[in-house]
């Protein structure tokens, strides 16, 4: 059987007969009429179709390798790697402490999660896991909750765009520009921000804050609700997510699924119930559940997770005020950065009470910082796996230890690469513009299914 | 880590020989990274072995002595020799770890999704690690399982020495662990017999090596700024 392949890439030499099955049309230039017109001649419906790398519509560099038979998708495969960096290799090159810098940037879309994922894992490894002082508790769980909302927003405005919604794309990206400007006044990025350490934060929170993020709330609330009017019952949105992307719980369940995909099936299930980390125990939030198992109760779940997690905010807003300005980093001197610092009138970070002090006074305190900065803590032999629910599921990390003042080993489960083996199961058997749908539905982002 | 012994019973663990002893993976010395007379440093004389924690005996504490019970029953009526299969058990942070020989893993991770008492429905996903100077158990494989029908999680570790790198393939049991495997192949060099299609995953197809080995080197270049060299990142000091 003759099969043809319809390479997107520029540039594409024509195959020797050893190493291709059937004839490769190449698509880029040329009229897509004569290139119908002569794949039509073979009189062959089954074709390959490359979809992406760089299609807009994959998330970053996503390929998808779909056979179609006229428009119904028969195989769908995916195409990962494009976007690996070895973050987890330059892990085990550089301190525990700078470890955070690098999980940041897996997932870019929620980098806060890796960072809390990976620092409650050292911290457990340490054993110190109950001497974190409260209050970089509770600011941990409002910049996560912040973050879901960013991350939602943009899995919704990507989303909206990917089926021809674009206003849906312009509140999304609108909205999540309030969550990243308070991000940005709090930990001064607006990604891989670094903001939380092992055994705590880098910084308290700047003052103003708590009543900047106060603020946003009600525009975001608005906001939310303008895609909720926008998309709820959008009879055009209701048409191509209904009943797309469909995986039941027994699906989720094989091949591992987790986050709003696995909820869609009616399954409560969230690490935040289940596992709690970070004091959510203590919260009160509703984990939310759709029943249709399609694209359309994801959606609805990432809308609805949104409003809890406002409501996670408020509390942690009231939280912060009621206990007052406190501690944000351990007390152990081994493991805590000697100084807090600020930044100063050319914009670096410093401290000159501790300049002062280290300069001045104390030669010991100067070789402290020294060492802590250049060589780091050790962390005693051993292994973890922590596990925390981000915005696209179970983000675990196991980190290995071998005494050292560097990670052994840093993996790093992240949730896109576990939910993206669901494509082929969602999508075959279904119209290749559905394919988009379930893709969207799952939200994977490359950066950290690579990383 | 406690240096001193004060406990009299972790000194009679340290003096009896029919104790398990700590699974020492590698010896380090000096404390630098530099060797012969270029380390002025006074520190190299100094080794120390590396470590992880040592068998646990029973009990484990909480329901790690009643799962591990479980799994012990579920695969003796499964026609496994339990002492075979699971080679010892690890608490250690209150995270259970199973020990398993890698004929067993798959017999293993059947009793443990398919026996409703432990009920591991959920693959949480393998990752590689490699120790090059654990003769015999270079590279091992660590599987992280879920039971959300329980809430609770258990940690398998299979071994297996870097001249025949073969661990038996869980997919068949988990279908979750198609890419996990796949990458633990593309990035150790672990070969999952019975995969169902065990290519590289995150790495070009026709690339050599397999870049996560410990003696796979990280790469990299000079870097220069305001007019000082810094070294590429795995040839700076190290603090071993």
């Amino acid at each position: 059987m003759s099969e043809s392949t319809i390479d997107a890439d520029a540039g594409v030499t024509p195959p020797d007969a050893s190493t291709a099955e059937g004839r490769v049309f190449t698509a880029s230039g040329g009229d897509w009429a004569d290139i119908a017109e002569e794949a039509a001649s073979l009189g062959e419906e089954r074709i390959v179709v490359n979809m992406g790398p760089q299609h807009p519509s994959t998330h970053g560099v996503l390929r998808l390798i779909l056979e179609i038979d006229g428009e119904t998708v028969t195989e769908a495969r995916c195409g990962i790697g494009y976007l690996h960096t070895g973050i987890e290799k330059n892990m085990e090159f550089r301190s525990w402490t700078q470890g955070v810098t690098f999980c940041t940037r897996m997932d870019y879309l929620t980098p806060l999660y890796q960072e809390t994922a990976y620092c409650l894992g050292v911290e457990k490894l340490l054993g110190i896991t109950d001497d974190v002082p409260e209050r970089a508790t509770v600011i941990r769980v409002l910049l996560m909750e912040l973050n879901r909302v960013s991350s939602h927003l943009v899995a919704l405005a990507t989303g909206g765009m990917e089926i021809g919604a674009l206003t849906v794309m312009t509140v999304g990206f609108r909205e999540r520009e309030v969550v990243l400007h308070l991000l940005e006044m709090i930990t001064g990025l607006r990604m891989n921000h670094a903001f939380i350490r092992p055994g705590g934060l880098v910084q308290d929170l700047p003052p103003g804050a708590i009543d900047a993020v106060r603020e946003a709330i009600p525009l975001l609330r608005k906001g939310i609700a303008d895609i909720e009017k926008l998309s709820n019952e959008n009879p055009l949105v209701k048409a191509r997510l209904q009943d797309v992307g469909y995986l039941d719980l027994a699906g989720c369940m094989a091949l591992g699924i987790t986050g709003p995909v696995l909820r869609s099936t009616g399954l409560p299930h969230d690490l935040r119930k289940s596992e709690p980390y970070c004091g959510y125990e203590t919260y009160d939030f509703e984990v939310q559940t759709w029943d249709t198992c399609d694209a359309y109760g994801r959606l609805r779940i990432r809308i609805n997770e949104m409003k809890e997690s406002l409501k996670l905010v408020e509390q942690t807003l009231d939280r912060l005020q009621e206990m007052g300005p406190g501690p944000v980093m351990v007390g152990d001197r081994k493991i805590a950065w000697p100084a807090q610092l600020a930044i100063g009138s050319d914009g670096m970070g410093n401290s000159l009470d501790h300049i002062k002090e280290i300069m001045g006074t104390s030669m010991e305190a100067l070789i402290h910082h020294f060492k802590l900065v250049t060589e780091g803590f050790r962390v005693p032999a051993g292994q973890v796996y922590q596990s925390v629910e981000t915005a696209r599921g179970e983000l675990g990390v196991h980190l290995v230890s071998d005494g050292g003042t560097r990670p052994y080993r840093a993996h790093f489960r992240d949730p896109s690469f576990v939910n993206l083996q669901a494509v082929a199961a969602m999508s075959e058997g279904g119209q290749i513009a559905d394919v988009i749908v379930a893709v969207a539905s799952i939200d994977p982002v490359m950066g950290g299914v690579d990383r | 880590m406690t240096d001193g012994i004060a406990d009299p019973n972790e000194l009679a663990a340290a003096v009896s020989p029919a104790e398990p002893t700590a699974d020492v993976v590698t010896t380090r010395h000096g404390m630098f990274g530099s060797k012969g007379t270029g380390d002025t440093s006074g520190y190299g004389g100094l080794v120390r072995s590396v470590a992880f924690p040592a068998p646990s005996p029973k009990p484990y504490g909480g329901w790690f002595d009643e799962a591990a019970d479980t799994l012990m029953k579920a695969l003796d009526a499964a026609g496994t020799d339990p002492d075979t299969a699971i080679e010892y058990v690890v608490v250690d942070r209150d995270q259970l770890s199973f020990v398993v020989r890698r004929e067993h893993i798959v017999a293993v991770c059947r009793a443990l999704r398919d026996q409703p008492d432990l009920r591991f429905e959920m693959f949480s996903g393998v990752s590689g690690v490699h120790y090059p100077d654990d003769a015999g158990r270079e590279l091992r494989a660590v599987y992280h399982l879920l039971s959300i029908t329980h809430n609770r999680r258990v940690r398998l570790e299979v071994s297996a020495p870097d001249t025949d790198r073969h661990i038996p393939s869980v997919v068949e049991v988990y279908p979750s662990a198609d890419w996990h495997e796949r990458e633990a192949w593309d990035f150790f060099g672990i070969i999952f017999d019975g995969h169902p299609a065990l290519t590289r995953i995150q790495m070009p197809d026709d690339w050599p090596g397999h870049p996560q080995r410990k003696d796979y080197p990280l790469g990299g270049i000079p870097v220069e700024y305001k007019g000082a060299t810094i070294p590429p990142p795995d040839t700076r000091r190290s603090y071993s």
